[in-house]
């Protein structure tokens, strides 16, 4: 396969809230488009084609909500695509992108959406109606309890403990306090997290994300397009992989230890894949930041393992010794993740755009030092589809 | 202009009358009729899929014939819910998935008869790895929650 060169030259984010009474959905996807499009000082016009990142149509109220916003971002007479890969559909429009360009059909493309989720009355009736409706829904499945089976699993299998879970809320809220752009800003302790109310056991309040909202935005451009346009902050994408598991869960828990729930099989695939086209041997070396699709508290620590940060079962102790603080070997959401801040239609692209300020040193006060290599994933439905982008500053 | 913004309250209510498909009735008409938990054993891999599917996702294949599974099963996941969710039963509740013997895959279902008020007395008992047994409703009327898990 030859290498395709491909980079991120704009990025563009709201500051994630739990609501915005001022703007309708379309207005606010326009205001990240606006941001991202300045960043990379180009125009409406210069953009070839659209990819829209826009996750459940139910936490918007308004089926297929891509309709309602393609013109507001720029969408008249160009190309337009909706991506929806329930959590991972960030991730996912970021490929269609990358695939867009790398086709040599478009040489820039903006990769948008926006997410609106404070206006329904409560997000995981909706998360609920993800589910089989006829062998599973009515078991009272959510996106929380997905999670408390991956914990519970964990636990068992490597002696993962509610305080190694506290760790990874702790670090993310940390974080977010240098994050411009973060919904939750307030430090918690240990104690905090796990005296907080137990949602779904073993998951307590302070394990789980807010309900956010907010946009994103980047602009994608081919070798040719950015030379032309003589742009040096760069974020090339080395790597581009996706996989997808189980639809149910129960064929994740078997004694035999393949495809574990407890594991995140499917991201450790995925990451295989990017690595691989990335050129990267040694993750716990060469990927010096991550913006990881956590969720969860339980789900950090299974993908830190996948993605080859640590052996399976040592991410618990390895946040004990610091490892994925923001001056530690490999620092772990420096933005403060999706603990701090979950716009689901656009939580995967802003774990990209975080990556790609990283990489391009423009990270302000959450800049992790000499970052020059990054990933960057996406998870979704059932902890069913993943994806992990690679990025770097080099070509 | 802040604090004079107009909001516009709207509900979705949308009815919907799902086919079960031959596959799931099967399954469903089992219990009812029968008290039987039916699997479907994949040709390939010979993996006895719980709940049972026309087809294997690993071999890419049909699967070929029913497999009747045990009423008796190991937890192999499982949490206890203590918030109100809109639109899901009110809590406290037990969720889990069991592999139920000659199966190959979990089922998800509530574990029933165990008190959950107390979380830590409730963790004593309910583990990976206990014992549960499947409990039948009385009147069946062909949905998964015809039948429950209970604590042997």
């Amino acid at each position: 396969m030859k290498p395709h060169r491909i980079g991120i030259i704009g990025v563009g984010q709201t500051k994630y809230v739990t609501r915005r009474d001022d703007v309708i959905l379309p207005e606010l996807a326009r205001e990240a488009a606006v941001i991202a499009l300045e960043d990379a000082g180009i125009e409406f016009k210069d953009i070839d084609a659209i990819v829209f990142s826009l996750a459940l149509d139910a936490l918007e109220g308004v089926e297929g909500a891509e309709k309602w916003c393609a013109g507001t971002v720029g969408g008249f007479r160009k190309p337009f695509l909706r991506v929806h890969t329930g959590g991972a559909t960030g991730g996912s429009a970021v490929h269609t992108g990358f695939f867009h360009i790398a086709s040599g059909l478009f040489n820039c493309v903006l990769v948008l959406g926006a997410e609106k989720m404070g206006e329904t009355h409560e997000a995981q009736n909706v998360l609920n109606q993800i589910f089989d409706p006829i062998y599973e829904r009515q078991v009272a499945i959510n996106a929380v309890n997905m999670c408390s089976f991956q914990a519970m699993r964990h636990m068992k299998k490597y002696g993962t403990t509610e305080y190694h879970l506290a760790l990874v809320a702790v670090r993310s809220r940390k974080n977010a306090l240098r994050n411009p752009y973060a919904h939750i800003k307030k430090e918690i302790t240990v104690e905090e997290v796990l005296n907080s109310r137990v949602i779904c056991y073993p998951l307590k309040l302070y394990d789980c994300c807010p309900r956010s909202t907010g946009a994103c935005a980047v602009v994608m451009a081919s070798e040719r397009f950015i030379r032309k346009l003589n742009k040096r902050d760069v974020a090339w994408i080395k790597g581009v992989a996706s996989c997808t598991n189980t639809y149910f869960m129960g064929d994740r828990m078997d004694d035999s230890g393949i495809n574990d729930h407890a594991d995140a099989e499917g991201l450790f695939l995925a990451a295989k894949r990017a690595y691989e086209m990335a050129g990267i041997s040694d993750p716990k070396k060469e990927i010096e930041v991550a913006e990881i699709y956590a969720p969860f508290t339980t789900t950090e620590l299974s993908a830190v393992e996948a993605l080859g940060f640590c052996e399976k079962g040592e991410s618990g102790i390895s946040n004990e010794r610091g490892v994925f603080d923001i001056d530690g070997k490999i620092p772990v959401n420096p933005s403060g993740g999706v603990l701090t801040a979950n716009p689901i239609s656009v939580t995967a692209l802003a774990r990209v755009a975080e990556a790609a300020l990283q990489v391009m040193g423009k990270a302000e006060e959450r800049q992790v030092e000499k970052a020059r290599t990054a990933v960057a994933t996406g998870e979704g439905g059932s902890l069913q589809f993943y994806t992990v982008t690679v990025l770097s500053d080099e070509m | 202009m802040k604090d004079d913004l107009i909001f516009i309250a709207q509900r979705w209510d949308i009815e919907f009358k799902h086919a079960a498909g031959e596959t799931a009735s099967t399954f469903f008409k089992a219990i009812m009729q029968r008290r039987e938990i039916l699997g479907r054993l994949c040709p390939k891999c010979k993996r006895v899929l719980l709940p049972p599917r026309s087809f294997c996702e690993r071999c890419f294949v049909e699967t070929s014939e029913w497999v009747k599974v045990g009423g008796e099963g190991k937890i192999q996941s499982f949490t206890i819910v203590y918030e109100k969710f809109e639109g899901l039963p009110p809590p406290p509740y037990a969720i889990a998935y069991v592999l139920l013997d000659g199966a190959s895959t979990a089922m998800v279902n509530f574990v029933k008869g165990l008190d959950l008020n107390n979380l830590d007395q409730a963790i004593k008992k309910i583990k990976i790895g206990a014992k549960v047994k499947v409990a039948f409703k009385r009147k069946r009327e062909g949905r998964i929650t015809d039948f429950w898990y209970e604590l042997v």
